[in-house]
């Protein structure tokens, strides 16, 4: 599948490095912050053994001196020019944590049934040009499904929202 | 041969209809999640988890562990039919499954993939039946020393035997280890890296992190690919499968080599993805047709699915008998076994003989139930890849999302497993492995206990990891492996001189 990444070079998009770069300051800053964390908790001796802090110390060393390998590796001329992805690809995984996004903020609103309804046909009537009742049809199977599955058979409640319009059948 | 009765007893526990119902279900979830890219076992197990929590232990673990079985087998379908491998183990099927396929050979490699899938799984599962006890006796000796030393083997061969870079398995594992220590800590009773969130309290719960990683970055990789589906058709029918089965026979010692590869890699948690590889590697440099391979090899299939079964299933063995999983699917079946109530280790072998040997029982009887169950259904499924990807990627999140809630009934973990999906699709691009961050992070509240015992026993000295010859021993191994791609250059080298 690498292949394909590299066969179009020509595309514009972010370097393989700048992403490696990126990702290591990320690390080494995680490990920061568990290190600092895990020293204000303690991450000494105390009479009854070690701190609770103790372990996490020096797993955020580890993180940090991992992030520092990683970095200074990517620095060395032959670390290559190869590309993370390209916009295009970039924009189609946006297409994708977008919507997923704002589909999971409607959940807090309208809860899981009605938003996956709404998630799914419009994803696939905007996304995929579909006629609208196919995807209307399959959101709302989905939904169906999911409802007989949880709150009917299994009696796990899943998130009904802020504006319940389950309310109205008694669930 | 006090194995075989426990055997039997177990199989009597297995056996009843919701039990045998239970399996084929599982089967066939897990067929449809090793099918569906995006969808893994580990992930798969780890979305229908909370659907056991009221079903008793052992038919809990027989579902599980099916839908696993399910996901093994159900890989093979897309690399052959399709060249998407649905799960990593299967890329090494792709290579000549592919091939043969193009070639109008599609049922014969079904076939061959389906049958050496059995063939390794049940070699492993008898090797687990005889082995894993006795692993279990020797292994109740162990003290908080010893199971620490046993859980920094367990890492140091992460990342010595890694094919990434190894200060990237380094990071990855540490990360899950930091993501662990989140939460109350369970020796003193303090919060740790909570910054004084509420969501942050109960932890991060592996789960979460298995379904965004796994689940969500891989549609994200696949939609980045601009993945589109056009199978072909396969007819399979009796006739295809007896010819192959008689064409399969000459393949036995390529079979056994691969199933050896398989269940070694399987029990020090090399894992499937590399014993499909190293077999293939092996087959292809032992094969009298070894310059043939990847033009569609009937030998060439065998190898890798033999050898991923046989490594997918003796995971299993470190996970029953010491409680050390040896894939990121064990880990999450193990997180099952704690949910359930269950402390797994070498005294689950004394305390629940039922549900140990159910689970092996299950294991035996799971695979026949794979079996049938893929060669009838291959049609079905190659059905289901032609539904277009526009409609697959937001069901997929949808069923992930409601996999993510029902963990503890709480919308912040939802929205961790969108962040756990962005940094999943990230990871998986520049070679952080994900595997070690699982593991570290179902393991990392017992590892840290052992190690906060022994440093208790010790008064905080480090020689304590040496101090008599088994936890010695399991030590030295541990920093053996973890040195070993420094070993490994310096033999090389040393070689390389000598030869001039």
């Amino acid at each position: 599948m690498s292949n394909q990444r590299e066969r179009a070079p020509a595309e514009a998009g972010i370097s393989r490095r700048m992403a490696e770069l990126l990702t290591s300051l990320a690390t080494f800053m995680a490990g920061v912050i568990v290190a600092v964390s895990s020293y204000q908790l303690g991450m000494h001796w105390a009479s009854d053994g070690p701190q609770a802090g103790y372990f996490p110390f020096y797993i955020a060393m580890l993180i940090c001196i991992g992030s520092v390998v990683n970095f200074l590796g990517q620095l060395k001329p032959d670390a290559g020019s190869r590309q993370f992805a390209s916009w295009v690809a970039l924009r189609r995984v946006a297409t994708i944590v977008v919507p997923a996004t704002v589909f999971i903020g409607l959940i807090h609103l309208i809860g899981i049934y009605v938003a996956a309804l709404a998630y799914i046909s419009g994803f696939m009537i905007i996304l995929g040009r579909y006629p609208a009742w196919k995807g209307l049809s399959v959101g709302f199977g989905v939904s169906f499904v999911l409802f007989m599955l949880f709150e009917i058979w299994f009696k796990v409640l899943l998130p009904k929202g802020a504006y319940n319009v389950f309310s109205l059948i008694g669930h | 041969m006090e194995e075989l009765s426990s055997l039997m007893q177990g199989f009597a526990v297995v056996l009843t209809p919701y039990n045998i119902m239970l399996m084929f279900i599982g089967v066939f979830l897990g067929i449809i999640v090793g099918v569906l890219p995006g969808l893994g076992g580990a992930n798969g197990v780890a979305i229908l988890l909370p659907l056991t929590f009221t079903m008793s232990p052992t038919s809990a673990i027989v579902m599980l562990s099916c839908i696993y079985w399910g996901a093994l087998f159900g890989g093979a379908i897309t690399s052959i039919l399709f060249n998407i491998p649905g799960e990593p183990w299967s890329v090494a099927t792709t290579f000549d499954g592919y091939p043969m396929a193009q070639q109008g050979k599609a049922g014969e490699a079904l076939t061959a993939s389906f049958t050496s899938s059995f063939f390794g799984a049940l070699m492993a599962i008898i090797m687990i039946t005889f082995i894993a006890p006795a692993v279990a006796n020797f292994a109740l000796r162990f003290g908080p020393p010893e199971f620490f030393s046993v859980y920094f083997l367990t890492f140091c061969s992460f990342i010595g035997m890694g094919k990434e870079p190894p200060f990237k398995i380094l990071v990855a594992m540490m990360i899950g280890f930091a993501l662990a220590a989140v939460g109350i800590d369970i020796v003193t009773g303090q919060l740790r890296l909570t910054f004084g969130y509420t969501e942050l309290l109960r932890g991060f719960n592996f789960l979460i992190a298995v379904i965004g990683l796994f689940g969500i970055g891989e549609i994200l990789l696949s939609m980045e690919e601009g993945l589109s589906f056009t199978g072909k058709t396969a007819k399979l029918n009796m006739k295809v499968v007896l010819e192959t089965w008689v064409k399969l026979r000459r393949y036995w010692g390529t079979a056994i080599r691969s199933t050896l590869i398989g269940c070694w890699l399987g029990v020090t948690p090399g894992g499937a993805t590399p014993a499909s590889f190293m077999a293939y590697g092996v087959a292809k440099r032992t094969s009298k047709n070894g310059e043939k391979f990847g033009t569609g090899q009937l030998e060439g299939v065998v190898a890798p699915e033999v050898a991923n079964n046989a490594a997918g299933t003796s995971a299993l063995l470190p996970m029953i008998a010491l409680g050390i999983p040896g894939s990121p699917t064990a880990a999450v079946l193990l997180g099952g076994l704690l949910i359930w109530g269950l402390q797994p280790g070498p005294l689950l072998f004394v305390e629940q003989k039922d549900f140990v040997w159910g689970l092996i029982a299950s294991m035996y009887l799971g695979n026949i139930a794979s079996l049938i169950l893929v060669l009838t259904c291959v049609p079905f499924f190659a059905a289901i890849l032609k539904v277009p990807f526009s409609i697959i990627a937001p069901v997929i999140i949808v069923i992930c999302t409601v996999g993510a809630y029902t963990v503890a009934n709480a919308m912040g973990d939802v929205w961790f497993m969108l962040v756990f999906g962005v940094v999943g699709y990230v990871f998986k691009k520049l070679d952080y492995p994900l595997a070690p961050l699982v593991l570290a992070l179902v393991l990392g509240d017992q590892a840290e206990s052992a190690f906060r015992q022994s440093m208790l026993l010790s008064q905080g000295d480090m020689r304590i990891f040496f101090s008599n010859s088994l936890v010695g021993s399991i030590t030295v191994l541990a920093l053996f492996m973890l040195f070993w791609p420094f070993i490994a250059k310096g033999v090389a080298h040393i070689r390389a001189k000598a030869a001039g």
